[in-house]
């Protein structure tokens, strides 16, 4: 007579599932996935928000519906299914964008649409929701996007705030005219950062620095 | 004149993976050896050249603003321009489904080469993307979009060929260990895309 024990809801396996993707497992720099968007869109920290945000609710919705749908997917068309699943949570993302965030969502132009490929959204749904109950597949939607967005706000702090002097579009560096805070001992903004190769080139320093602590990551 | 504009354009200026960034999961993973990257942009560019087109169509004959006007006057109102994400995606999976039949069958060894990552042009950036900046720039004609898709793909392709061709040499330098392999990868993409940003101003 065994009773079936229930796992509470943050159990030890649970939460593994939000903290793994942070820095272990982390989509951006380990597995390589969603590339495309985390480069183009760090110009400002705005943007690197948004686009998580939108992410994160794509992922972990879509991560919930391939889940409760799991068992009804015949295998060859799995692809499609998924696909569809995400384009359609894209379409409501870009609709609420184009109402709420005009701005926003001019900005971010065709990337919003590209977040139906994003990797990692086909990746967890194919890796882990196919195959996992709807609660940890939520979680792990959730963890996954937190590791891809910690990885976006940190390229922007660091190319908006050197690229033009400014942190969430407020001028912290001084005023660049007058020549005032930073400006006046010979700080410039470094225009080059903004410029698409440079994200490369910060991706490439977070990739560096994490794989310095984390030995375990290294490549051979 | 115009169509060299956009085929320059397409390839050099406004390269897909230096300027825009699309397609470079498989840009990086794939680009280990000069031959699988050689097989995979290919298919790239073939996919690119076909889905663009008809994505052009359904743009044109059943989604934009007014573009049902075709099917009598009632229509003519009609926006469906919101269901582009999904039409166009699926258009995109059909055909790499058909791509990758047509690999399996007269080319087995690339097809085992490429592995997963032939499905998975499904969902390279580069062909979605190819897709939406079709619709955002509203090129006019089917001769324009086609032209504009095939040199995408063709900038894709120098430049999967061309980042492999150095990671094959770069095997045999120091690099500091943590940049090892990703790391490095990146940085080389990044000079490379400076290198592609001389190219911006020119124009015929």
């Amino acid at each position: 007579m065994s009773e079936k024990v229930k796992e509470p809801l943050f159990s030890k396996k649970n939460k593994k599932l939000i903290t793994d993707p942070l820095s272990e497992n982390n989509p951006v720099t380990v597995q390589v996935l969603g590339i495309c968007s985390a480069l183009a869109i760090t110009v400002s920290i705005e943007q690197a928000v948004v686009m998580s945000l939108s992410v994160l609710f794509v992922v972990a919705t879509g991560n919930v519906v391939v889940s409760l749908m799991r068992n009804l997917i015949p295998d060859r068309i799995r692809i499609i299914v998924q696909l569809v699943a995400a384009a359609s949570l894209v379409i409501i993302v870009n609709e609420v964008l184009k109402a709420y965030l005009p701005d926003m969502a001019e900005k971010l132009s065709v990337f919003v649409g590209l977040i139906i490929t994003n990797c990692i959204l086909m990746g967890r749904y194919e890796a882990f929701a196919m195959a996992n109950k709807p609660w940890p597949s939520f979680l792990d939607g959730i963890g996954n996007s937190l590791g891809y967005g910690w990885i976006l706000v940190v390229v922007s702090i660091f190319r908006e705030l050197f690229g033009t002097g400014k942190l969430f579009g407020v001028q912290i560096m001084g005023d660049a005219v007058e020549g005032t805070g930073a400006y006046s001992v010979g700080y410039m903004n470094n225009n080059l950062i903004i410029l698409a190769p440079f994200a490369l080139f910060c991706v490439a320093i977070v990739i560096w620095v994490q794989r310095s602590i984390n030995k375990n990551l290294i490549e051979h | 004149m115009d169509l060299i504009n956009i085929a320059i354009k397409g390839i050099f200026v406004e390269n897909m993976i230096f300027a825009y960034f699309l397609g470079m999961c498989s840009y990086l993973a794939v680009s280990k050896t000069v031959k699988t990257a050689t097989g995979l942009g290919a298919a790239v560019i073939f996919v690119l050249a076909v889905t663009v087109p008809v994505n052009w169509l359904l743009e044109n004959y059943i989604l934009k603003e007014g573009a049902l006007s075709w099917m009598g006057e009632e229509y003519a109102s009609l926006d469906l321009s919101f269901l582009s994400f999904i039409m166009f995606i699926a258009v995109v999976a059909a055909i790499v489904q058909l791509v990758e039949m047509l690999v399996e069958k007269f080319a087995p060894a690339l097809y085992g080469a490429l592995g997963i990552f032939l499905p998975l042009i499904a969902v390279n950036c580069s062909i979605l993307g190819a897709a939406l900046f079709m619709q955002e720039r509203q090129y006019s004609t089917i001769t324009e979009a086609t032209v504009f898709a095939t040199s995408s793909g063709i900038g894709w392709f120098i430049a999967i060929v061309a980042i492999a061709a150095i990671r094959e040499k770069i095997k045999y330098s120091h690099v500091p260990a943590p940049l090892k392999g990703l790391g490095i990868t990146f940085i080389i993409t990044g000079l490379m895309g400076i290198a592609f940003m001389s190219f911006s101003g020119i124009s015929f």
